[in-house]
């Protein structure tokens, strides 16, 4: 079985720099990706859940890099939650998460899909900031 | 003319800045339902109508009125950057809107829709305004057999008109007789359907079934469907208009106004019929053209019908006392709840009213080119709002409007079993709108019955002594039996060619 890294990804400047940094450590590991982009799938309209644009473009992305790469749009009740069992249905290596500059209130009233990742996966998690 | 001082003289009323609040009240709330798929103007101004109990019945109507135009507003929104018609209406707009949006033109539809439904919306008050009178004055004439049989056609038409399945409308509608008839009899005053339960013998409060029915039963009915993939929605800036569009509108405006108005000021109700017609018309007028690829016709015309319809169902409404749409219908709950008796005479009686109400109509629709034109962009951020913050708010008002009518925990229990009810008739694809009109018509229709019954002392005949009665009644069983015709001469032909034509 090859070794699997699982990237969080939004469409936005933290997914971004969470797939770079995880595109990084592919090769380094040679590891193949799974992107995983999560939902609560509660709202009608959820902005960190890529858009068929956003998709075909990310994937366009992913082929550009050589890394052999999967993307997986899911919906639950938790994104975190989401991202650690898709993590644990393939044994990854490791979890990477961009995470965002929150203040512990923000956090209790925003909650935390970084802080759930960090907390319950199994394997290594590599948090990334953008620069 | 004298229509037209008495209108001004409600715009006057209206324009009291405490009149001018609770216009801008609704309709800022009406396009927040509007644009929120599943919450339509009905559920809003049904879980108002206990709040209106504390207010008199013109600032309730006010608000209510600028709650129904804001819903209309609201609702092409939600069609053109997400092509999810928030309501029944906007479904001819969501075809041509959203491709305009998908090709970089949602501000132009978005501008399109708003100014015409400020046209259409403008025009249909005005006629309303000379419409309703002449007809409340023929209105006055008419004999209990008539009036019951006035009845019997909105039901009959608004049931088959409406909707698929004429078979789940009838049974929508039954439903809703049946409810109406819970509780003591008005004329005799024994207690039916009652269980021998005195607090259903007191009859059935309409806040606590319409709650029920729409607040409620929506949103168990999204409980159980929480989870979907997000729609993605077309981000847009402020609405506006070139040259050009504008050329390519205006006609299409004024044709949409004409097709809609009739359609809402007959009790054949609904906007379905005008907006897919006007649809049509455009569509021919303009050979095809660009028609499926986002053509601005295709978006002005059906908007404009659409809001010229909503303006066309005050007709019946104030005239007669006849509602034609669940907005409607439950508006006219509240003026029973404020004790006024919806009928013929409610123009003469109540003259300052209607014609503050009216008058409002205009206010609220200027209030709204206003209000949405600048705040587009804003609408479509309420889309991000999670289901469960927004149902648990739903939830709360509709316990505490069930509440508060009577103060009656019995009535909490009762807004439950119609949730249930809610939810199964969704499930099962029953319309709603048949029933609260069976609910809120059934009595009106029984009262006129048992009156022609009792001055023709128990003879059958007095029902069909009037022509009028006659005449409507052929209307309504021909509604009824044409489409079954029809639809049996057709059945070897595909009915979709037609339709495309």
């Amino acid at each position: 079985m090859s070794r699997t890294i699982v990237v969080a990804y939004t469409p936005d400047q933290f997914g971004q720099a969470a797939v770079e940094a995880a595109v990084a450590e592919a090769r380094l590991r040679d590891a193949e990706l799974l992107v995983v982009n999560g939902t609560r799938g509660d709202a009608l309209v959820d902005d960190s859940f890529a858009g068929s644009a956003q998709l075909t473009e990310l994937t366009a992305r992913l082929a550009a890099t050589g890394v052999s790469a999967e993307v997986r749009q899911v919906v639950g009740a938790d994104v975190g939650d989401l991202v650690v069992e898709v993590a644990q249905e393939r044994g990854a290596i490791l979890v990477v998460v961009g995470v965002r500059r929150r203040s512990p209130v923000g956090k209790l009233l925003m909650g935390s899909v970084s802080q759930r990742i960090l907390l319950t996966a199994d394997c290594p998690v590599l948090a990334v900031k953008p620069d | 003319m004298d229509n037209v001082n008495l209108l001004l003289d409600g715009l006057g009323a209206a324009a009291s800045p405490e009149n001018l609040m609770y216009a801008a009240i609704g309709v800022i709330l009406g396009t927040f339902v509007g644009v929120l798929p599943g919450i339509g103007p009905a559920m809003a101004v049904a879980l108002l109508l206990p709040v209106t109990f504390g207010l008199g019945p013109t600032q309730s109507f006010i608000m209510f009125a600028g709650i129904y135009y804001g819903g209309m507003y609201g609702g092409s929104t939600t069609s053109i950057l997400l092509n999810t018609p928030g309501e029944s209406a906007s479904v001819m707009t969501a075809l041509e809107g959203n491709k305009m949006a998908k090709k970089g033109r949602a501000a132009q539809a978005l501008a399109t829709a708003a100014i015409g439904s400020f046209i259409a919306g403008t025009i249909g008050t005005l006629l309303v305004a000379f419409c309703a009178p002449w007809l409340a004055d023929i209105g006055v004439e008419i004999g209990a057999p008539s009036y019951f049989a006035i009845i019997v056609l909105a039901m009959v038409l608004v049931t088959s008109v409406l909707g698929d399945s004429k078979l789940r409308g009838f049974i929508s509608l039954f439903l809703g007789l049946t409810i109406g008839l819970v509780g003591m009899d008005l004329n005799t005053g024994q207690p039916r359907l009652s269980f021998d339960q005195p607090l259903l013998a007191d009859r059935l409060d309409i806040v606590v079934v319409a709650v029920g029915i729409f607040a409620l039963g929506e949103a168990l009915w999204v409980a159980a469907h929480l989870r979907r993939k997000p729609l993605e929605v077309i981000p847009v800036g402020q609405p506006w208009m070139g040259k050009e569009d504008w050329k390519r509108s205006w006609g299409p405006w004024f044709r949409g106004t004409a097709l809609g108005f009739p359609f809402g000021a007959v009790p054949a109700g609904g906007a379905e019929t005008p907006t897919f017609l006007s649809y049509v018309l455009e569509r021919r007028l303009r050979k095809g053209e660009e028609f499926g690829e986002g053509a601005i016709e295709g978006v002005a015309g059906p908007e404009a019908a659409n809001n010229a319809s909503a303006a066309g169902t005050f007709v019946p409404l104030l005239a007669m006392g006849i509602p034609v749409t669940a907005t409607s219908a439950v508006m006219l709950a509240a003026l029973q709840g404020q004790g006024i008796q919806p009928g013929p005479q409610l123009m003469s009686e109540h003259a300052d009213l209607v014609w503050t109400l009216l008058a409002s109509l205009l206010i609220g629709n200027a209030l709204l080119l206003v209000l949405n034109l600048p705040l587009a962009p804003l609408w479509a951020k309420l889309l991000v709002i999670p289901r469960p913050y927004l149902y648990a708010g739903i939830l709360f008002f509709a316990s505490l409007g069930a509440y508060s009518a009577n103060l009656q925990p019995f009535d909490v229990f009762l807004l439950l079993v119609f949730g249930l009810l809610g939810l199964t008739m969704r499930r099962f694809g029953l319309p709603v709108l048949p029933l609260i009109l069976g609910v809120i018509l059934g009595p009106l229709g029984e009262k006129s019955f048992r009156e022609a019954l009792i001055i023709s002392g128990g003879e059958a005949s007095g029902l069909f002594n009037e022509t009028l009665a006659i005449v409507l009644y052929v209307v309504a069983v021909l509604a009824i039996v044409t489409p079954l015709v029809l639809g049996a001469l057709r059945r070897r032909t595909p009915t979709d060619v037609e339709v495309r034509a």
